[in-house]
């Protein structure tokens, strides 16, 4: 059942993500993006994390795609885009396929991601997806959490200062 | 004897659970449905009163028949795709814009759990179709999907008016969502849980667990009177309801962004808009309201509040004018992205302390 559900989804996923990159047109670019997206979030449900697919939803699907569609609504991109941007596409692909591999690799590696590690199903669904992301995050690895919540600060201001006419 | 409820679950009793699942989902979207049409009536009739008119009176009783009569007018209309439009998009907007509204309801409890017995055992079945452990993230990322419907509207009509109302739309949506996003954080810190079964649960207990007040509820209402009207006035302006209805401005917009719509895809965009009237009130009710606590039996005490709430929503559009655009963006980003940050700042102090 769970492996129907799998492919189904995996199927879905992969032909949106093929037109994405196959579409003439900007919006039903943007359109089968969102689709990839919604497709991860079902297989972060499946991988019992619930809140990695809100997450996903709100902060891909709900903010920066629309950013994007805005963008495009904005700019009014016609037909023309598309053609000009056509020999890199191999190159990009092989590239994301290396990387891919790459990172599978470190996370298969890694004590705190990979399937030998602590963080089992028994230990979500006794304690709660949420709750041991918020662990994670804010008593394990807080350090990290704060330098790239600064770092996300200082973006903010720069881009601030940037866009002001005038500081 | 006293027999303990038995919960329904998919691995033991697949075919009861199945049945019951199908039936809860079709009771929600029936009644759904039917508020929607109501709202409608509703909607005209106080406001009619409200400006002396008498409102619809001519179709069935009193007007009563009215939403229904509107619809098969609509239904029978003949659906006009413009020429120059973006076909796929401009059909696909008005679901979208629809799907997430309706699927927002499937996480809201609306009452205790009903017993019942099948087969000498007896079941328990809470009132609501499914409580995820992430109920109030899902129905923010369903609000976020909700965008699109208006920005693929207003970008697939190939039109002036729909394109200004459906930018005009995206950042209005996406300023208050950050708003509103950031209000509601201070009630999963004070109730520890994201599912919302477990958030009206913990508004049953007496004021701030005071046994002295116990007839006032523990309704986040009086904790959090802040994050209550920010999330009230934030939902408001994401809807696109008046003051905060921009996107459709008549007078500046023609219609905004459903200008080239016609027949039932016309009728789909105001069903949506409705529906996202009941599932923001159902949500404010669920999280500030004590959900279905109240003096009356579970679910009627829901429906109440949620209709207290809508005629709220209607009393605001015949009551104050449009903002103007730099207003609007002035309130979002300015008052209340600043209130609803100190608001956290202050909850997280007061709970350290007690």
């Amino acid at each position: 059942m769970e492996a129907i559900l799998f492919y189904l989804t995996a199927t879905v996923a992969i032909f949106s993500a093929i037109f994405v990159t196959q579409c003439r047109n900007p919006v039903n670019s943007a359109l089968n993006l969102i689709t990839t997206f919604l497709c991860l979030a079902v297989f972060y449900v499946m991988l019992e994390s619930p809140f990695m697919a809100a997450i996903q939803i709100m902060v891909y699907a709900g903010a920066i795609m629309v950013l994007i569609v805005f963008v495009i609504m904005l700019l009014n991109l016609g037909l023309a885009v598309k053609s000009r941007y056509t020999h890199g596409l191999a190159g990009g692909g092989v590239l994301a396929a290396l990387v891919l591999f790459v990172s599978n690799y470190f996370i298969r590696v890694g004590e705190a991601t990979g399937t030998g590690g602590s963080v089992t199903s028994e230990l979500i669904s006794s304690y709660g997806h949420t709750e041991l992301i918020g662990r994670a995050m804010f008593v394990d690895f807080l350090l990290p959490f704060e330098i790239a919540s600064i770092l996300l600060l200082v973006a903010i201001v720069g881009a601030v200062i940037l866009s002001k006419r005038e500081v | 004897m006293v027999m303990t409820p038995e919960v329904l679950t998919l691995s033991e009793t697949p075919w009861l659970f199945t049945g019951v699942m199908l039936v809860k989902i079709a009771v929600a979207f029936v009644v759904t449905l039917l508020i929607v049409a109501y709202a409608t009536y509703a909607e005209r009739k106080t406001i009619g009163r409200m400006q002396t008119r008498m409102g619809p009176t001519m179709t069935g009783p009193k007007g009563l028949l009215q939403p229904i009569a509107d619809g098969l007018k609509l239904f029978f209309k003949e659906d006009i795709i413009p020429a120059q439009s973006h076909w796929a998009a401009f059909i696909l907007a008005p679901m979208m814009i629809l799907a997430p509204a309706f699927i927002s309801i499937a996480v809201i409890p609306f009452g205790g759990d009903l017993h019942f017995n099948y087969d000498g055992v007896l079941y328990a079945v809470p009132m609501q179709i499914t409580d995820l452990n992430i109920g109030l993230l899902f129905i923010i990322a369903m609000a976020g999907l909700g965008v699109y419907g208006i920005v693929l509207a207003g970008l697939a009509s190939n039109s002036k008016y729909a394109l200004l109302g459906g930018i005009r739309s995206t950042a209005q949506m996406i300023s208050y969502e950050l708003a509103v996003g950031l209000s509601i954080v201070v009630i999963f810190m004070l109730s520890e849980t994201l599912s919302l079964r477990g958030i009206v649960a913990a508004q049953q207990l007496p004021l701030w667990g005071l046994e002295s007040v116990s007839y006032i509820p523990n309704w986040y209402i009086f904790c959090q009177p802040l994050a209550f009207g920010l999330f009230v006035i934030g939902s408001m302006a994401e809807i696109n309801r008046t003051p905060f209805d921009l996107p459709e401005a008549e007078t500046e917009l023609v219609s905004g962004f459903c200008t080239e719509y016609s027949a039932m895809k016309y009728a789909l965009f105001f069903m949506a808009e409705y529906a996202n009237m009941i599932t923001v009130s159902a949500v404010a009710t669920t999280l500030f309201l004590g959900g279905w606590g109240g003096p009356f039996y579970g679910w009627i005490n829901f429906l109440l509040k949620v209709f207290a709430f809508m005629f709220f929503f209607i009393w605001i559009r015949a009551t104050f004018p449009r903002l103007r655009y730099d207003q609007l963006m002035f309130l979002g980003w300015k008052i209340m992205l600043p209130l609803a940050l100190v608001n956290i700042v202050l909850t997280g102090i007061a709970i350290l302390l007690w």
